[in-house]
């Protein structure tokens, strides 16, 4: 078991290079266990590439990932999932078709593998999970219809539900609050730090609001590289984080 | 409570109600023989095989979102293994098949030997068609290939498959296939008795096929099957291998095409590999796309409507029949793209409203 303050996520020298554009460039990053972290940077500063290459979407040029301890750098997308990292992506993807209840229940269902799948009955713990997500995200009494009558709000919800019904050990967020209105940006901070209580959380945001609200530490991505980490506080008085980034909202 | 319990009660009905027509098209069609004369009784036996396939095709297409205009290939395949069996029925030791003394074949080739065996060749049946469907789902699968150019390379493989049967005339009998079958299992091949009974074990496996397919599609499995159709990358990043899922489903499909055409072939009384090229291969997506794609039974109706259309049009208008077929298959695809279950729905709808 992964206590406080131990490392969940390490990531060395990492380099991915798109048409000879540097997206990382030898980026090292550590990920402590229950500390909510926050990764922030200007556009095109690596953030979602960085997610990408974590999850085994982005193929890294060179570099490492270690998860768990484990060397996951040439595992597949979804042996990695697997291993216990939920990833909720930036443009809100659900199963439009599939109910919001058969939504959860792909991602809930611990085995993954063909013959489960065929023998296809629910395990209690499973139904229970589905349940649960069902409450945490307040969508209950939309669990019979499908996700794509559900607003973009609900959807980005239901996607954290999702991510959240997998048990992960290391949850991945990009965007979460993106197009959403105060009042869930507010609910939204208030499901994520009761999720980070439980386990690792990471999330990629814009939103300085959200992030001075959440974040636990922030990490400043810039050019591929991390720039800064720290308190809140530390990185938003710190001068090259301003030059770069918060300088065009602070002067 | 009772607005919330009413939806789902409604759901349930709806999906009953399909349950129930398919039990009573399935009895009404296993009477058959009571009620029909022996030729229709005959067209409506390959009409029902066509549509063990349909329901094949419905799996991979109307809920994994796979289109593959290659069914013909493996239910030409399962077709030749049957007509190969019924070659061999009859001959005296030693004596080869008409067109192999024609061809110039002095001993019977390897891959006919098993054809001797009526268990081998029900096993052939089973396996080589699913195998060969699943192997190639694999892996053109596993190259990330998909979508349309999925569907191009099925194209593709019907080509080269129909292609491959024409040339190998020596085993194959050319273009002009396999036919002029006498025996099976010592029973006179057109006798009324035997012909009906390859028409119920069409209506049992049918029967089977469709139990099947109704089964799984309501399972875990059929929920990721349209989970496979609406993201399969998202799929992926659950922990799940969407390979893996589509590659048994299409190998699924490629069982219940091989049976289709097993079973098709000694109503049809001939197997040519005209029949499992391009044209036919399409033709079998637009039966399911007519039916109404993704409802298992639509598959099935839609076979029969399209196939009964075909007979009668094709013979009274033969150069017409395929203009009209594509026209039937544009309309369809835009302005019913439910088929004809959506609008048996619709019907039904406006009926109780009608009555509320």
């Amino acid at each position: 078991m992964i206590r406080a303050g131990e490392s969940v996520l390490e990531v060395s020298d990492l380099v991915v290079e798109f048409d000879g554009f540097r997206a990382l460039d030898r980026l090292s990053f550590v990920l402590y266990a229950d500390v909510l972290t926050v990764v922030i940077g200007p556009n095109g500063a690596g953030k979602t590439t960085f997610l990408d290459v974590i999850t085994g979407r982005t193929r890294a040029g060179s570099g490492s990932v270690r998860f768990l301890g484990r060397d996951t750098t040439d595992l597949s997308d979804y042996r990695i999932a697997r291993l216990g990292m939920a990833r909720k992506f930036q443009a809100p993807s659900v199963f439009p078709d599939l109910t919001v209840r058969d939504n959860l229940r792909v991602a809930a269902t611990p085995a993954k593998g063909l013959w489960t799948a065929l023998r296809g009955r629910l395990a209690p713990r499973t139904r229970e999970t589905i349940e649960h997500s069902l409450d945490i995200t307040g969508l209950g009494p939309l669990a019979s219809s499908p996700a794509l009558v559900l607003s973009h709000g609900q959807r980005q919800w239901l996607e954290i539900g999702m991510a959240l019904a997998m048990q992960p050990r290391l949850l991945l967020l990009d965007e979460p609050v993106a197009g959403m209105t105060p009042d869930e940006v507010e609910r939204t901070a208030e499901l994520l730090q009761e999720i980070a209580r439980r386990r690792s959380v990471l999330v990629v945001e814009h939103d300085m609001g959200f992030v001075r609200r959440i974040a636990q530490r922030v990490c400043v991505f810039h050019q591929g590289r991390q720039l800064v980490e720290g308190s809140f506080e530390r990185v938003s008085g710190d001068r090259r984080v301003r030059e770069v980034y918060l300088g065009v909202e602070t002067p | 409570m009772d607005a919330l319990a009413a939806p789902v009660s409604a759901v349930h009905a709806k999906r009953r109600m399909p349950l129930l027509l398919a039990a009573l098209v399935l009895i009404g069609a296993a009477a058959a023989p009571l009620y029909l004369h022996q030729t229709p009784l005959n067209l409506l036996g390959q009409f029902l095989a066509l549509g063990i396939l349909a329901v094949g095709l419905d799996l991979i297409w109307g809920y994994a979102g796979i289109l593959s205009l290659g069914q013909g290939v493996f239910f030409g395949i399962g077709g030749y293994l049957m007509a190969m069996y019924l070659k061999m029925q009859g001959l005296q030791p030693g004596q080869l098949p008409n067109f192999m003394t024609w061809s110039g074949v002095t001993s019977l080739p390897l891959i006919w030997h098993p054809f001797e065996s009526f268990p081998l060749t029900l096993i052939l049946v089973l396996t080589v068609p699913a195998l060969l469907a699943y192997l190639f789902a694999a892996l053109v699968f596993r190259s990330r290939i998909r979508g349309v150019y999925f569907a191009i390379i099925t194209q593709a493989l019907a080509v080269a498959v129909s292609t491959l049967f024409v040339n190998q005339q020596q085993f194959t009998g050319g273009s002009s296939g396999l036919t002029g079958f006498k025996t099976i299992l010592g029973y006179s091949f057109y006798a009324r008795a035997t012909q009906t009974a390859f028409y119920e074990v069409t209506v049992a496996v049918l029967a089977a096929v469709f139990a099947l397919a109704w089964y799984l599609t309501r399972s875990h499995f059929g929920v990721l099957l349209r989970a496979v159709r609406d993201g399969e990358n998202r799929l992926r990043f659950l922990g799940y291998n969407p390979t893996v899922y589509k590659a048994f489903v299409f190998g699924l499909a490629g069982l219940c095409a091989g049976l289709a055409g097993a079973l098709y072939v000694p109503q049809n009384g001939i197997i040519a590999p005209g029949m499992l090229g391009m044209v036919p291969s399409i033709e079998m997506v637009i039966w399911v796309a007519v039916g109404g794609r993704g409802t298992i039974i639509g598959a099935l109706v839609g076979t029969l409507v399209v196939s009964y259309a075909k007979y009668y049009l094709s013979s009274a208008y033969p150069d017409f029949w395929l203009f009209l077929i594509g026209t039937l298959f544009i309309v369809v695809v835009l302005f019913f793209p439910r088929g004809l279950m959506g609008l048996a729905e619709l019907a039904g709808r406006a009926v109780r409203r009608a009555t509320s």
